[in-house]
């Protein structure tokens, strides 16, 4: 069986983790729009492997506060889904949730009924990309609980860096950009073990 | 002119005063900061993962504590610091999420900060102060000229160990 490396990854792999990324972030943004009752458009995702040094600048710098939704994956995969908003999108899309539209705050913190409510979304967007997964691959992948962390996209961000850490120098970033009245950046950070990898790849005859 | 050099995730630089070092958004991953204060001489690595033997591909040096380590005291004894009068602070291997995975996030700020302790305790270079753990993110600048370690996180206000 193949085994990955991050390092030298060949195009068919990095095709194949494009595509998962197309239709999960497709499948997210269909959730999100059921989320809020109304029509949200997606902008074909950019999936890319980035140097750790260069995932922080796309985000706005790693001092950008951002809210990252942190799930770990268990089943036929092991592994983690990350989902980051920039602290700007994420009040914008709690306030949707909350009905208060564009009446809300748009920086500074979250109190516990907006915390709650981002947890809710990245939820249902992170299920949303995990279940297109699951049925591209038809393997059984099971989320926990959501954890949700405020703070610099640098340090939310080693979180899953060092879990690619381990597999080489690069990660792999999925960017969707979201419409209504304002564009949202949303950010996918799928980290399957070193053993998923190749399960996924073996899931679709490749590898 | 003094200049601040940023050092980014698995990197390692070192600088003479009145530069200063700087790295952004340390999460679990931990920042060293050495120096030879009698030269003015000072270097910052920012590691992401605590062992390097554990690990298939290792070829990126400053990624891991100890090989990090050793690779930021050669270049700072290159530069023409006293290895034995080198003195360390260290900040950052917080837990960003609540729950932590199996195997390698697994608790892995803490592990890192452990590994860090037990890599300077070994080259008995001692740690002046540390601000290490906790759950949430660190920026930190270091001054050679005077030893000073600058920490900022969201929310609080910057302070220096």
């Amino acid at each position: 069986m193949a085994t990955l490396d991050l390092n030298h990854v060949s195009q068919e792999y990095f095709d194949v983790l494009k595509e998962i990324g197309n239709i999960g972030a497709g499948n997210a943004t269909t959730a999100l729009a059921q989320l809020l009752g109304q029509k949200v458009d997606m902008k074909v995702p950019q999936v890319r492997l980035l140097d750790f040094q260069e995932v922080g600048a796309i985000m706005g710098g790693e001092e950008q506060i951002m809210a990252g939704i942190y799930l770990l994956v268990e089943g036929d995969i092991d592994g983690s889904i990350m989902f980051l908003l920039q602290e700007e999108a994420a009040h914008i899309l709690v306030n949707q949730l909350m009905g208060v539209g564009s009446g809300g705050k748009t920086e500074g913190g979250f109190d516990e009924m907006e915390l709650s409510a981002l947890k809710e979304i990245g939820n249902i967007i992170t299920g949303a990309y995990l279940n297109s997964l699951s049925m591209l691959t038809n393997m059984k992948i099971y989320p926990s609980i959501p954890d949700l962390s405020i703070d610099m996209a640098g340090a939310i961000l080693s979180v899953p860096a060092i879990e690619f850490g381990e597999l080489g120098d690069k990660m792999l970033l999925i960017q969707t950009q979201f419409t209504d009245d304002k564009e949202i950046d949303g950010f996918f950070i799928l980290v399957p073990d070193l053993e998923s990898y190749d399960k996924i790849m073996g899931s679709l005859g490749i590898g | 002119m003094s200049e601040i050099i940023k050092v980014g995730m698995a990197d390692l630089k070192v600088c003479k005063a009145p530069d200063a070092l700087t790295t952004l958004g340390l999460g679990s991953c931990v920042g060293i900061a050495i120096r030879d204060a009698a030269k003015g001489i000072g270097g910052l690595a920012h590691i992401m993962l605590p062992d390097s033997t554990a690990i298939k591909d290792n070829t990126n040096i400053p990624k891991f504590a100890d090989t990090g380590i050793d690779e930021l005291v050669r270049q700072l004894v290159a530069m023409g610091a006293g290895r034995t009068r080198l003195e360390a602070k260290i900040a950052g291997g917080a837990q960003m999420f609540a729950f932590s995975g199996k195997s390698t996030s697994a608790n892995v700020g803490e592990r890192n900060a452990e590994a860090v302790k037990k890599k300077l305790g070994e080259l008995r270079i001692p740690i002046l102060a540390e601000d290490t753990g906790k759950n949430f993110g660190r920026t930190v600048v270091y001054y050679p000229a005077n030893g000073n370690f600058l920490i900022r996180a969201v929310g609080r206000d910057e302070y220096v160990i």
